[in-house]
């Protein structure tokens, strides 16, 4: 790898505290990101000729807000700062600043930065892209191709984001814990909508969503090593994106987890996953995501499908109803009941569900799929053709005319 | 003479790489290592989970911390693999070790990926 990429990397790398910190000391999201970028060129001038600095985001930290002030004392035609050549050599220069980032300052700066752009004030999608474009530093165009929209549309919603965080009531105090937990909860919602939105689109150009969220996952961990909830929204991801090799066959259509080759699975995700779950479970304080994520724990220490402990997945789906009580929980509950006591008994859990998810397209398919095991053809075709109507992508569309199909073969 | 290498890197990047990134850096590695097996200069080598990943006992206080050891004022003194089902595994086995060697820390930290040392390997035919 080459230095250039090197520092790209670095520059990315340190983005998210840089930013952070940029914006704590201006008090504006536009200052601090000009500043970033600002440092971010000249950091590609500097460190080829002087090497990268000991502390990368410290080195932004100092040299974007001396030319955002550069800036502000050339227009009032005051004293310019040195050049920033002098100041990356000037290690004694960095020390305090370094000091500063080290404790939970930094992690408050962090914590508040993205929980701008969770703003309630910005619907979901606003979110996303700002904390893409603004957190994660990906550009219009990535972030375009990630959303499946056309790159005006990705820059619109950026602006109109950026222009309703500008009006909004920003907090700049520091948070007590009470607050501090909030935003967090917040925050992680946030970077699970990214993971999902990546996740369930069924659409390949989408992984590199998922690998933000992961980045953000890992992010918030090193902030805040000790919360069993992060690991385990962590843990989610990386079990979950870990099968991704096995999740689409070569004509891109969905390939459901029964069916997929687990050889194909990213064993590095995966160990990893499993590392965080277990860290997770020795605080013995269960949240939805640990559950969640010992869920996709089990399925991904079975080797082969039918080695799944669905005994085991359905208490665990149990817990989930207790924790986070929704028809979907139940949805998914119902699919492993099944599995362990029979498609009737799988049934008989979903059918009260139909009235809240008839908008739903994994409803009926799994409706469809029950009846189809149970023999009744013909309603397990109603529920199909229903599923296929409500279908968001090409690959849930023809997974369920396969099943249309075998119906068709199996002659009725 | 038996020589440690220990792998220093801003973790946020490395674990940041494209696909094809990490295959450019693997195999890259992958020539070197060749190399080194032939001079029959090459030992076990592994690859760490990010620290994210990590758990920290502390001997004296059989304190249990999530994350790295942080302990700027402590030393890396030596290192062990062992081959357990889990982090309690792991930890029990920490444990042993600590009291029969008392005091600093031990960090706990998942092997991402390992290659046993090809001096022992059965020579291919």
């Amino acid at each position: 790898m080459n230095d250039l990429a090197w520092i790209d990397g670095a520059i990315t790398g340190a983005r998210p505290q840089a930013v952070a910190a940029l914006l704590r000391y201006f008090r504006d999201l536009g200052t601090a990101e000009e500043a970033f970028q600002e440092a971010a060129l000249r950091a590609l001038k500097t460190w080829p000729r002087n090497g990268p600095p000991r502390d990368a985001a410290a080195w932004l930290i100092l040299v974007g807000r001396n030319a955002a002030l550069d800036g502000v004392r050339k227009m009032s035609r005051q004293v310019e700062l040195p050049p920033d050549d002098v100041i990356s050599d000037l290690d004694d220069a960095e020390d305090p600043l370094v000091e500063r980032l080290d404790g939970a300052h930094y992690r408050d700066d962090v914590l508040r930065l993205l929980f701008i752009c969770c703003h309630p004030d910005l619907p979901a999608t606003q979110q996303i892209a700002l904390a893409l474009r603004i957190v994660s530093g990906l550009t219009v165009p990535q972030i375009a191709k990630a959303f499946l929209i056309g790159e005006d549309a990705a820059e619109q919603r950026i602006t109109r984001a950026k222009a309703r965080i500008a009006r909004a009531d920003v907090p700049f105090e520091a948070p007590g814990p009470v607050e501090r937990a909030e935003r967090l909860g917040v925050v992680m919602a946030m970077v699970y909508l990214i993971f999902n939105e990546g996740y369930s689109a069924g659409a390949a150009e989408r992984n590199a969503l998922c690998d933000e969220a992961i980045r953000f996952a890992r992010l918030l961990l090193r902030l805040f090593p000790g919360e069993p909830e992060i690991m385990g929204m962590a843990a989610l991801m990386l079990l979950q994106h870990g099968r991704l090799p096995a999740r689409f066959d070569g004509q891109g259509e969905l390939v459901l987890l029964d069916e997929q080759d687990r050889a194909l699975w990213d064993g590095k995700l995966t160990a990893e996953g499993l590392a965080l779950l277990e860290k997770a479970m020795r605080h013995n304080q269960p949240g939805a995501y640990q559950v969640q994520a010992a869920i996709a724990a089990t399925h991904a220490r079975a080797a082969r499908a039918e080695d799944t402990d669905w005994a085991g997945i359905d208490a665990l789906y149990a817990a989930l109803e207790r924790m986070q009580p929704s028809p979907v929980v139940t949805l998914n509950r119902a699919v492993a009941t099944a599995k362990v006591k029979g498609p009737e008994a799988g049934l008989e859990m979903i059918s009260p569900l139909e009235n809240r998810l008839s908008g739903y397209f994994y409803y009926f398919g799994v409706r469809g799929g029950l009846l189809r095991q149970l023999g009744r053809a013909a309603e397990a075709r109603v529920a199909f053709d229903r599923a296929i109507a409500l279908a968001g992508t090409p690959a849930e569309a023809a997974h369920i005319r396969r099943h249309l199909d075998a119906l068709a073969k199996e002659g009725i | 003479m038996l020589y440690a290498i220990l792998c220093y890197h801003d973790e946020q990047f490395v674990w940041s790489w494209t696909k094809e990134q990490e295959a450019a850096v693997i195999g890259g590695l992958k020539g070197v290592h060749e190399t080194l097996t032939r001079e029959g200069k090459l030992g076990p080598s592994l690859r760490l989970m990010p620290t994210t990943a990590a758990t920290t006992l502390s001997k004296s206080k059989d304190l249990v911390l999530d994350g790295p050891f942080a302990e700027t004022k402590e030393q890396l003194l030596g290192l062990y693999v062992i081959d357990v089902d889990g982090l309690e595994a792991a930890l029990e086995v920490a444990r042993q070790l600590a009291r029969a060697n008392p005091g600093g820390s031990y960090e706990l930290r998942p092997i991402a990926a390992y290659n046993p040392d090809p001096r022992e390997a059965p020579v291919a035919g």
